[in-house]
C-alpha cells in the first residue's frame, strides 16, 4: 500500500482508536471512552448501510430500524431472563435478517423514490410498534440491566474489554465488506447499480443478488443494535426513529459512499463535530456575550453543522474519502 | 422449417392506438444473418424488445430452438443463447472495459452467490473476457474505465458483452448507430467474421452494411411485414420502394435503389 493522503488518514484513525482506551486509562476520561465506543458501533451499523447504498444503489431510508430490532432482541431476551449472548446475538442477527428479507422482497420490487419510501413506510411501522410494546416500556424504551453474558469467554461489563470487541467487529465487518463487494457477488449487485437493465440482458436474475445484500446488510446492522443496547444498557423506539436512519445516510454520504473507509470517517466526523460544535460555538459566543446567552447560542451548532455537510455533497462527491483521494492527484 | 432456430408467429404488440407489432410471422433459420430494415416508427426495436423479454407481446408465439419462450423472464433467454445489444449504448460505464466482458461472462459461469474469492482475479472469467475483447479489436482497452471509450469503441464493446454470453442467437439494434464510416467498417468486419458461426438478426439503418451483411432482409412498415427476401429480390421489390419513398428519409430509399 502506497502512502497517500487517505491512507494516512485512515491508518492515523485507526491507530487513534486503538489507543483511545490507553488515553482513558491514563487520564480518567471517561466520556471519551463513552463516545467513541458509541461511534464505532455506528460505525458499524453505516458500514452495513454502505453495503447496499453505496455499492448496491439501494437507497434505503429505514436503516436504523435494524439497529432497533437488534437492541430490542437483547433487551426482550434480558427482560425475560435470558441474559446469554450466545442467545442473544444470534437473536438478534437472525430477526433482522428476517425483518430485512421481508422489508428487502417488498421494496425490491420497487425503484426510486419509491423503494426509498417503501423502506421508510417500514421503518415507521416497526418505531410505532415498538411504541406500542407496553410490556417492554412502549415509548419510554426498556433498561438493559445487564450487559450480554458470555459465560468465561469474554466479559463485556469491563469498559475496555466491550470497546476492544466493538473496535474488533468493525474492522471485521469493513473486511467482510470488502471481501464481499469484489467478489462475485459484489460484482453482481454492483453491476445492477450501474445497469440493471443491462445485467438482465446478460443473463443475471439481479433480484435475487439484491435482496440477498439487503439481507446481509440488515444482519449486520441488527449485531450493531444488539452492540449498542449493551453500550448504553436502554433500548427504546427513539433508535428506530427515521432521523438516525437519517443519521446513518449522512454518515456514508459525508464519509464517502462505495468506499471500504468512507463510513468510518463519516461516522467519526459526524459525531465528533456534534460533540465539538456546541462547545466550540460556546467559547466563541462567550466573548462577545453573557454566558447564558452564549449556551443558548451553541443550542443551534446544528446551523453549522447543516451548511457543512452541504458544502461536502456539493463539492466532494466521493464524500472525505473522495477528497482525500483526490488530493493525492494534486 | 426443421433447422429453425427461432420462429415468430403472429407476434403483435399495441402501444395505445398504435400497433407496433401487426402480426409478425417470420422463421429464422440457423446459420442465416437476418436483416430487419423499415423507416423510424416501424416497430423494429419493439420487435427486439419482444424476442429478449423486454417487452411482453399482447399474442402471438416465440419458439425458441422449438421451446415456447413468449413468457419466459429476460435473463432465462440469455441462458438459452440469445443475447442482445443496445441501440443506445448501454453499458457499466463506472467499470473497467474488461470488467464489463467479464460480468456477462461470468453470467454464464454458474450461479454467483459465490461471496469471497475475489472475482477481478479470476483467469476463469478474467481469460474468456480477455478473448472476447480481442475478437472485436477492444484488447488494448482492457483496463481503460468504459466511460472514457469513444462512441465507436463503446459499439464495439456492445458486441463484445453479448458475445461473452456465448449465444447461439445475437440480436444487434442498430449496432452502426452514430457511426463514422470508418467505424462502420470495421464493425462490417467485425459481422462478417461473426457470420454463420453465429444466428444474426441485424436491425440497421446503413443500407450498404444491410445489403453486404444479409442472407435474407425482413422489411417492417408499421407493425407489418411487407416483404421477406434475399437482398436483390429486396432491392427490385416495388413495394419496398415505394414504402421508402414515402417515408421522410429520402436517403435510404435511395440506398435500397442504388445500394
Amino acid at each position: 500500500m502506497t502512502l497517500t493522503p487517505r491512507s494516512l488518514v485512515v491508518a492515523g484513525l485507526l491507530v487513534f482508536l486503538a489507543l483511545v482506551p490507553a488515553y482513558v486509562a491514563a487520564t480518567g476520561n471517561a466520556f471519551l471512552m463513552t463516545l467513541f465506543t458509541r461511534i464505532i458501533i455506528l460505525a458499524i451499523a453505516a458500514t452495513s448501510l454502505n453495503l447496499i447504498l453505496g455499492y448496491g444503489g439501494m437507497v434505503s431510508f429505514g436503516h436504523a430500524v435494524y439497529l432497533g430490532v437488534g437492541g430490542y432482541a437483547v433487551g426482550i431476551l434480558a427482560y425475560e431472563g435470558v441474559a446469554s449472548g450466545f442467545a442473544q446475538w444470534p437473536v438478534a442477527i437472525g430477526v433482522s435478517a428476517l425483518l430485512a428479507l421481508i422489508v428487502g422482497a417488498l421494496s425490491l420490487r420497487a425503484r426510486g423514490v419509491y423503494f426509498i419510501m417503501i423502506t421508510l413506510a417500514f421503518a415507521q411501522l416497526v418505531y410505532y410498534f415498538g411504541v406500542g410494546l407496553d410490556r417492554y416500556g412502549a415509548d419510554d424504551g426498556l433498561t438493559v440491566y445487564r450487559r450480554s453474558q458470555f459465560g468465561e469467554l469474554i466479559n463485556l461489563s469491563n469498559r475496555t474489554v466491550f470497546y476492544y470487541l466493538c473496535l474488533l467487529l468493525l474492522i471485521g465487518t469493513i473486511y467482510l465488506v470488502w471481501r464481499l463487494i469484489n467478489s462475485r457477488f459484489g460484482l453482481v449487485v454492483q453491476g445492477a447499480r450501474s445497469n440493471d437493465r443491462r445485467m438482465r440482458a446478460i443473463g443475471f436474475p439481479t433480484y435475487r443478488y439484491r435482496l440477498t445484500c439487503f439481507v446481509v446488510a440488515g444482519a449486520i446492522c441488527g449485531l450493531a443494535g444488539a452492540l449498542l443496547a449493551n453500550h448504553t444498557g436502554f433500548i427504546s423506539p427513539a433508535t428506530m426513529h427515521w432521523t438516525r436512519s437519517g443519521d446513518l445516510i449522512v454518515m456514508v454520504v459525508l464519509g464517502g459512499m462505495a468506499s471500504s473507509f468512507g463510513p468510518l470517517i463519516g461516522a467519526v466526523t459526524l459525531l465528533v463535530l456534534e460533540e465539538l460544535l456546541p462547545v466550540l460555538i460556546r467559547l466563541l459566543a462567550s466573548g462577545f456575550v453573557e454566558p447564558q446567552v452564549a449556551v443558548k447560542v451553541s443550542e443551534y451548532w446544528q446551523i453549522v453543522l447543516g451548511p457543512l455537510f452541504l458544502l461536502v455533497v456539493l463539492f466532494a462527491r466521493g464524500g472525505i474519502n473522495g477528497l482525500l483521494e483526490g488530493m493525492r492527484r494534486g | 422449417m426443421a433447422d429453425a432456430l427461432i420462429e415468430i408467429d403472429r407476434l403483435t404488440k399495441h402501444f395505445g392506438g398504435v400497433v407496433a407489432s401487426d402480426g409478425i410471422t417470420l422463421t429464422i433459420p440457423q446459420g442465416e444473418l437476418h436483416a430487419i430494415i423499415g423507416p423510424n416508427g416501424a416497430g423494429k426495436s419493439t420487435l427486439i424488445g419482444q424476442l429478449t423479454g423486454e417487452i411482453a407481446p399482447d399474442s402471438g408465439l416465440i419458439r425458441f430452438e422449438g421451446r415456447d419462450i413468449t413468457t419466459l423472464p429476460v435473463y432465462r433467454r440469455s441462458a438459452l443463447g440469445l443475447a442482445r445489444s443496445f441501440q443506445i449504448t448501454s453499458l457499466f460505464l463506472d467499470f473497467t472495459t474488461l470488467d464489463n466482458v467479464a460480468l456477462a461472462v461470468q453470467a454464464h459461469a454458474g450461479h454467483s452467490f459465490r461471496f469471497w474469492r475475489n472475482a477481478r482475479t479470476d483467469a476463469a472469467l478474467r481469460e474468456p473476457a480477455r478473448a472476447v475483447l480481442a475478437q472485436v479489436g477492444l484488447a488494448q482497452r482492457a483496463d481503460e474505465l468504459c466511460a472514457n471509450l469513444s462512441h465507436g469503441e463503446h459499439r464495439q464493446l456492445e458486441i463484445a458483452m453479448a458475445l461473452a454470453t456465448r449465444p447461439r442467437m445475437l440480436l444487434l439494434d442498430e449496432p452502426m448507430a452514430g457511426m463514422g464510416p470508418d467505424e462502420s467498417a470495421r464493425m462490417v468486419q467485425t459481422l462478417k467474421a461473426l457470420k454463420s458461426r453465429l444466428t444474426i438478426l441485424l436491425i440497421e439503418h446503413d443500407m450498404e452494411a444491410v445489403f453486404a451483411l444479409a442472407d435474407r432482409i425482413t422489411v417492417l412498415v408499421y407493425g407489418r411485414v411487407i416483404a421477406c427476401d434475399v437482398p436483390a429480390a429486396i432491392r427490385a421489390n416495388a413495394e419496398v420502394r415505394k414504402a421508402y419513398l414515402g417515408a421522410p428519409d429520402e436517403q435510404a430509399g435511395e440506398q435500397v435503389a442504388h445500394g
